[in-house]
């Protein structure tokens, strides 16, 4: 071969490496950067908020030419949450918008509250909008306020009509929210009397797990006190939490299921279970897994006691690119007419209980879920739940049961005792630095 | 290399050192040349040792450092020295030495099915057989697949209500087993996983070897009456030693760094190896560590403690080539 041809073949290589090399930075920059007159204000979220399937920012759009928003999904929080952590240490790769679920919340307010915005101050926010429980979540000690609460999720139980009519029990929404009203051993009750009479290969509930996260979600302390010290494994609202999961799965009152599971998501096809505690958000995917086939067999009764269970904000930190336009953003989105926008396409319900006087809420009806006017209904779940109290590695406890100790009972036929010592240990690992 | 000098008038082979004080005008081009043989290899492999430096050693070096602090993720900026308060936390640790027997119990129950089923098929394959390209590629394709793939697959066909497996074991008249949460069926479950990967590929190794001893060894049996199963243990298998020994030392530390498979096979929560931590390798406890706990310090340590591990392993392996060369 000739020394000239791969001598310029090899100049022609170096210089597509380097053009490659320089415009990889400045393309990923300029993306970000303003165009002209454009801004492009990022949001991060993890799984789908349905901001963008619900035209919001389409509209924000609409009302501020020259704002363009782009959404950086990552699907879970398990995901997310580290990657945020990270970004905020460097202070570099953040959205200007940032989602934080609730149980991460408190940490960040608590360890990182100086590298967010304080909302509270923001044009446009008034406090008395949201619910006081949800402000003071992503509240820090010293006032300030990092997150705007967008949604939450109070609990209902959703149950099969036809089921419990074959197993005697009443199909009334009314009746069957008073079956249980007050106390979640009396829903353990009717799980018993279910069972005399339960339809063939059917069981009352799906996981012993998701019903202690119902129950426990139902007390304002429950690894912390109001002081913040631990409580850990001796709060009351764990160990009587922890005796009803635990009993309902020795009584073989659980169809042995992890939640969010391929096993789960078959089970509501095949209708294995009767019941399941269920925030709004699990609505939309109850009826995706069950299918045409359960339309109408479902409905929606009040819980045992009003609790929420899970939720989001949104946050701006101080290191975004496009501060200003972000703090806009976040306050329009979680203002109380776009909260109730989101619940009627996305089914995340309001943290702003202006919305719920609101048509999308006040006259919502899920027609799949025997036309349950589950707009009311989770209103007063939201109205009654505790401000629930929250502190470090709140995920990390609460997975010590729901994902450790129980699982070992229900599935793994352990003695109480024996999983019990297993979730201590487990908080142990956690919890000690 | 060197023959593309303009300055050698001689083949390289021919050291021209020696002529050079008598050359005065030959000389600046030959100083050049000594220059060039001695350091131009050096120049051709620094970018290696400089990737390898970047994103090797330093990270090794960092994490070091980090092992011996207490480095959370929520605040990772700040470290505070902890000494070895990590390292003798883990000896502590009953997590922690369940991960590392899991790591050694599910490395045997992939490692050893695996290279005696890939020996067994690669005895197969090196008979004359009808279509060998497509059997060769045909063992290759596991090794293809992505572990996401094939451990979704695999959890499906394990899955306790409808998987295929008890559904085949229902039809023998077996009860199902609940693979994911007992501790022996998930283990054995994440093992097949891996076995199923990775046979394949080592058969190949072992084929490739196969084809490389001489004839005459087999000629030679066959004339003193030796069967094919004698041939097979008492000419193969000898002549393979140095690519068994290479398998087993790429099992091993591919076992020892056991992740995506137990991982995926846990479903959510997966890090966890399942609710009772039964199939918890150490590769998901340092990832637990890490980035579900969030002690970035104590899972440093984990990364020390496997790093050392495999040292001790690598100086096993030498020892044992060692004594095997004896017996040669």
């Amino acid at each position: 071969m000739a020394a000239g041809v791969p001598r310029r073949r090899r100049t022609a290589v170096l210089l597509a490496v380097a053009v490659l090399l320089l415009a990889g930075p400045v393309g990923c920059a300029g993306a970000g950067r303003e165009k002209g007159r454009t801004t492009t204000v990022t949001v991060g979220t993890f799984g789908v908020f349905g901001y963008r399937q619900a035209g919001l920012y389409a509209e924000y759009e609409r009302l501020h030419p020259g704002v363009r928003i782009r959404e950086e999904v990552v699907e879970r929080n398990d995901t997310y949450y580290p990657q945020l952590l990270t970004r905020l240490a460097a202070g570099r790769g953040l959205a200007d918008v940032q989602a934080l679920e609730v149980g991460n919340v408190h940490e960040l307010a608590a360890e990182r509250g100086e590298k967010f915005e304080d909302l509270s101050r923001a044009p446009g926010v008034r406090r008395s909008d949201w619910l006081p429980w949800k402000w003071a979540q992503a509240t820090t000690p010293d006032g300030r306020t990092i997150g705007l609460g967008t949604d939450i999720g109070p609990l209902a139980v959703c149950y099969r009509k036809d089921l419990f009519r074959r197993a005697g029990l009443p199909t009334g929404r009314e009746e069957v929210g008073r079956l249980w009203a007050g106390d979640w051993r009396a829903y353990l009750a009717a799980g018993r009397a279910y069972r005399r009479h339960a339809p063939a290969g059917t069981v009352f509930t799906d996981s012993a797990a998701g019903l202690y996260n119902a129950a426990v979600h139902a007390h304002a302390e429950r690894y912390y006190d109001r002081a913040g010290h631990p409580l850990l494994t001796n709060g009351p609202a764990v160990r009587s939490s922890w005796d009803l999961a635990v009993r309902a799965a020795r009584d073989g009152l659980t169809a042995r299921l992890r939640q969010f599971e391929k096993n789960w998501d078959q089970a509501f096809a095949n209708g294995r279970f009767a019941t399941v505690a269920c925030p709004p958000w699990m609505l939309g995917y109850m009826q995706e897994k069950s299918g045409p086939a359960g339309r109408g067999r479902w409905d929606v009764a009040a819980a045992p006691r009003p609790a929420s269970w899970g939720g989001s904000f949104l946050a701006v930190p101080k290191a975004a690119r496009h501060r200003k336009e972000a703090v806009d953003l976040a306050v329009w989105l979680t203002a109380p007419a776009q909260q109730a926008r989101l619940f009627e396409r996305q089914g995340s319900f309001p943290s702003t209980p202006a919305s719920y006087a609101m048509p999308q809420l006040a006259r919502a009806r899920n027609p799949y879920f025997g036309d349950a006017p589950i707009g009311p209904l989770f209103a007063a779940a939201a109205r009654g739940a505790p401000t629930l109290v929250f502190g470090p590695r709140e995920q990390q406890i609460g997975a010590a049961f729901t994902d450790v100790g129980i699982p070992q009972v229900e599935q793994q036929g352990r003695s109480p005792r024996a999983a019990w010592a297993a979730a201590r240990r487990e908080i142990e690992n956690a919890v000690d630095e | 290399m060197t023959a593309t000098s303009p300055a050698t008038p001689t083949t390289p082979a021919a050291p021209t050192t020696g002529t050079l004080p008598q050359d005065p005008p030959a000389s600046r081009g030959a100083r050049l040349h000594r220059w060039d043989v001695r350091w131009g290899p050096y120049a051709l492999i620094a970018p290696f040792f400089l990737f390898f430096a970047v994103f090797t050693l330093l990270p090794l070096l960092y994490t070091g450092w980090a092992s011996l602090h207490r480095i959370e993720l929520t605040a990772p900026e700040r470290a505070e020295w902890a000494g070895l308060h990590h390292y003798a936390r883990l000896l502590r640790n009953p997590l922690f030495w369940n991960a590392l027997r899991n790591t050694l119990v599910i490395g045997v129950l992939s490692t050893v099915p695996q290279l005696l089923t890939a020996l067994a098929l690669a005895h197969l394959l090196h008979s004359r057989l009808r279509a060998a390209t497509f059997w060769r590629v045909a063992l290759l394709t596991p090794y293809a697949t992505s572990v996401a793939a094939a451990t979704l697959v695999f959890s499906l066909l394990y899955g306790r209500d409808h998987g295929l497996v008890n559904w085949v074991l229902g039809a023998l008249g077996a009860g199902p087993v609940d693979w994911q949460n007992g501790t022996w069926s998930a283990r054995l479950a994440v093992s097949s996983i891996v076995v199923w990967r990775w046979t394949g590929y080592n058969a190949l190794l072992y084929l490739a070897a196969m084809q490389a001893v001489p004839d005459e060894l087999y000629e030679s049996a066959e004339l003193d009456g030796a069967s094919r199963t004698r041939q097979f243990l008492h000419v193969t298998v000898p002549s393979l030693r140095p690519t068994i020994l290479f398998t087993v030392v790429v099992s091993t530390i591919g076992a020892l760094q056991l992740f995506g498979e137990p991982l995926l096979f846990g479903g959510a929560g997966g890090q966890k190896g399942g609710a009772s931590h039964q199939f918890q390798t150490l590769g998901l406890f340092l990832y637990e560590q890490g980035w579900f706990t969030y002690h970035l310090g104590r899972a440093c340590a984990v990364a020390w403690t496997m790093f050392l591990l495999l040292l001790l392993i690598a100086t096993g392996h030498g020892l044992a080539r060692r004594l095997l060369r004896k017996d040669g």
